[in-house]
Order: structure tokens, then C-alpha cells, then sequence
């Protein structure tokens, strides 16, 4: 599994560094992009924090 | 291994008409049986600025399903750069013949000019209007010229009929690009390279430039030096040699502004710098397109990346809010410390932006900015803690 975020959807919500903090991380005015290469250790949370984005904003690739 | 005898390959005195392009073979079927493999042998890299394998990018679009789409990329929005317009303006049949040579190679049945320079647009229409052989007639798409408007996701995106704004990836082009098709994307320099060895073969190519960076480039180079403009150069040239090809240095340089406004500024040392992917990315910039500024003696560094993260803030297609934010505190940053008002949060903030800010955008805009945050504080200390 691989997880984007689409910088040009993100608006600042912030639920996904809330809900998968391993996997997703906020800059100083709160826009999120993955940690690393974006493979999740903890799929179950990826897909709880692409659930939860308001924008849609996170792809996850099988 | 550097040799640099400047056979010219792409660089004429002056534009060839069809004529003189037949002469020399374009339009002619390839000698090699394989040009995907040739193009491999030769190790082209892409001339846009990424230097990515040009052979990976066409047998990826070659091996994917359905109806394809190539695009000759000359839309060159890197304000520094020259070449891609020079090379439409004077070997148009060139970039056709690559054009048409990678269509037939990818199997595309559509190619489209991808232009934003008015006279670019009319020397290809005519060159188009000419085409000497049958069948797939290139269109010409023209955009208005932006930075962001090169990138690959943004041509297809307009070539599409929408804005030529770029867009997250994946998809990537040549999975999806225009109308959802696998699409090539491709720089005119690197189309007239792959003609080139279409004809010449791998092996000619490789009797100039490196191991890692092989043959020729077009470079444009400004600033301080006698004979500002563009050039063939085989790779692996010092940045003071490829200087001495446009007349030598006015004066001894204050830096380098490198591979276009997008590799950030390198200090005077850098003279000495190779000139190929892998060692201008090992001095911490990019040879990107090929673009190189010398800054003439006594220019102030911060003077000049006030001026260029400036115009990143102002050139940001705003579709990113790290890029709209991140862009525009860059350019407060350094209008700070060019006006000696900055603080030391300003410094550690810029320090910081430059190593965290690239790769957080949809686009590789962002870290063009960031990068001239990273190399002004590793390349001019002293200025920068003024």
C-alpha cells in the first residue's frame, strides 16, 4: 500500500496527521504530506485518515 | 573521459530550411533497428530540466495499452533559458523529425507542439505546413508562457482543454496525461538529440561528454561574460570553460545562478564546478536546462534572491497552500535579510524552509524556491548571517 496526499486538494484540516501521525505530517501553516515513502506500517489507520479528509484529499494506492 | 572536441549536433549558424535538414537525413527511416535500445545505449537524458532516461520514458508509453500521445515541450517558462527557442526558431525539421520518429516509436497516433512564444508558434506552423512525408500531421497547442505552464502534468492538462496548471501525481503522464491517455512528454532538445542518434547511433553520441552524462547540450549563458547566449557544449566542462565558449568572464563572478532560476545560486568557487547532472547535483544545485547566470563582481547574493523568490511568490499558480504560503515566506525572508531587518528567526527559518519545503507541493515549483533558501545559506554564509 501507498499513500498520497494531493497538495493542490489540502486545505489545512489536519485529521490525518491527527489520525495516523506516522504516516502524515503538517507544515507550520498545517498542510499535510506523507512521511517517507508514504508506505503506511498501520494500513488500517491510513484508511481511517483518507476516510476523514474533508477534501478528499488522500489517494491510496493498493 | 571528457572530450571536447564541439562537433556541433544541434547548433548551425543559422536556420536550416527543409533543404539543408534533408541533406543532412531527417525524415529518413532510422539506421538502428531498435531506437528505444539505441537511445538506452546513448544514456540521453531528458533536456527539460529533470534529466530523467529518455529510453525509460518511451518504453514506458511504448508498453502501455491503448492509444498514446506524444508532446514536443517547447513551452521553455525557465526565465534564463533560450535554447528550446532557438532550436524551434532554427531547426524546426529537427524537432519534427524527433517528434514524428518518437510518435512512430511509442506507437502515438497523435503529437502535439506544445508552444508559448509567438515566433516559436509561426516557425512551426510553417515547418508543419511543409512536412515532407505522409501521415501523422503534428498539431500545434499554444499556452500563455508561466513557469508552472512547462511542467509535464500542466501541458497535458491543457492539451485537454483545461488550465495549464499542473496536477497531482499519481496519475502520472504516462500512465494518464492527454484526454487519460499514456502520454510522452517530451523537451525539443531531447527529441532533436533522439533524431540525432537515430541517425549518428549510440556510440557517435557517447565521443563527447561523460560516462553518466553523455554528448552534447544546448546551454544559454548570461550575465557576465562577452558573449551572452546559446550553445552546444559536450558534458563534463567546467563552469569557467563553458564561459570561455561565450567570451570568457567579464570579471571574476560573484556566483552562479544554476540551471536556470531552479538550481538555486552556487558561490564564486564554483568555477571550477563539472558541469554534468551528477557533479552539479553533488554541489548541492541542478544542471537543470542548462541555464547559467554569472553574476557580475560585487553583486549582493541577497540582493538577488530577494529579486528571484520575488518572482516565485508572484509565479506560484497558488493551487498548493504550502507553495502559496511557503513561496511567499521565502521572499519576506530574504527581502529581510537583504534590508538588514532580519532576525535570527528569520535565518532559522529560511535554513529550515530550504530542507523541508521540497516535495510538498504538487508540482516541483516549491522546491525551486526552497532551493535558493538551502544554497544561499550553505553557499554565502557570511551574507547570510549579516
Amino acid at each position: 500500500m501507498k499513500v498520497f496526499v494531493d497538495a493542490t486538494k489540502c486545505s489545512g484540516y489536519g485529521a490525518c496527521a491527527e489520525l495516523a501521525p506516522n504516516l502524515f505530517e503538517l507544515d507550520e501553516w498545517g498542510y499535510a504530506a506523507v512521511i517517507g515513502d508514504g508506505v503506511p506500517s498501520d494500513e488500517a489507520a491510513a484508511r481511517r485518515a483518507a476516510a476523514a479528509c474533508p477534501e478528499l484529499a488522500i489517494t491510496i494506492e493498493e | 573521459m571528457v572530450t571536447t572536441a564541439t562537433q556541433h549536433r544541434l547548433l548551425t549558424p543559422g536556420p536550416l530550411d527543409l533543404a539543408a535538414e534533408l541533406e543532412r537525413g531527417a525524415y529518413s527511416p532510422p539506421a538502428c533497428d531498435d531506437v528505444i535500445a539505441e537511445l538506452e545505449a546513448a544514456g540521453l537524458r531528458g533536456r527539460g530540466g529533470a534529466g530523467f532516461p529518455a529510453s525509460v520514458k518511451w518504453r514506458t508509453v511504448a508498453d502501455a495499452s491503448g492509444p498514446r500521445v506524444v508532446v514536443a515541450n517547447g513551452e521553455e517558462g525557465e526565465p534564463s533559458s533560450r535554447k528550446d527557442r532557438w532550436l524551434l526558431l532554427n531547426r524546426p525539421h529537427l524537432v519534427l523529425d524527433g517528434l514524428l520518429l518518437a510518435a512512430r516509436t511509442i506507437g502515438a497516433d497523435r503529437a502535439v507542439v506544445y508552444l508559448s512564444h509567438e515566433e516559436t508558434v509561426t516557425a512551426m506552423r510553417e515547418a508543419i505546413a511543409e512536412l515532407p512525408v505522409p501521415g501523422l500531421v503534428p498539431e500545434v497547442h499554444v499556452v500563455e508562457p508561466t513557469y508552472v505552464a512547462g511542467e509535464e502534468t500542466a501541458a497535458c492538462r491543457s492539451i485537454s482543454g483545461g488550465p495549464a496548471l499542473p496536477t497531482a501525481r499519481p496519475p502520472r503522464v504516462c500512465d494518464s496525461g492527454v484526454d487519460g491517455r499514456p502520454t510522452l512528454v517530451s523537451n525539443v532538445e531531447t527529441l532533436a538529440h533522439a533524431a540525432w542518434i537515430s541517425r549518428n547511433g549510440a556510440a557517435a553520441y557517447r565521443e563527447s561528454g561523460t560516462a553518466g552524462s553523455p554528448g552534447t547540450t544546448l546551454v544559454t549563458l548570461t550575465g557576465a561574460c562577452a558573449a551572452p547566449g546559446v550553445y552546444e557544449v559536450p558534458f563534463g566542462l567546467t563552469v569557467a570553460e563553458l564561459f570561455e565558449v561565450a567570451g570568457g568572464f567579464t570579471g571574476a563572478p560573484a556566483g552562479f545562478v544554476m540551471g536556470g532560476w531552479f538550481g538555486g545560486l552556487l558561490g564564486p568557487a564554483h568555477a571550477s564546478t563539472v558541469c554534468t547532472y551528477e557533479a552539479v547535483r553533488a554541489a548541492g544545485s541542478g544542471f537543470g536546462c542548462g541555464a547559467i547566470t554569472a553574476l557580475a563582481p560585487g553583486t549582493d547574493p541577497l540582493t538577488v534572491a530577494a529579486e528571484i523568490t520575488a518572482w516565485y511568490a508572484a509565479e506560484s499558480a497558488q493551487q498548493c497552500g504550502a507553495c502559496l504560503k511557503g513561496t511567499a515566506a521565502i521572499r519576506d525572508a530574504f527581502a529581510a535579510l537583504r534590508d538588514g531587518t532580519a532576525s535570527d528567526t528569520d535565518r532559522h527559518n529560511l535554513e529550515r524552509w530550504g530542507r523541508t519545503l521540497p516535495g510538498r507541493g504538487a508540482c516541483a515549483f516549491l522546491d525551486g524556491a526552497a532551493g535558493w533558501a538551502r544554497t544561499v545559506h550553505d553557499e554565502f554564509p557570511d551574507h547570510f548571517g549579516r
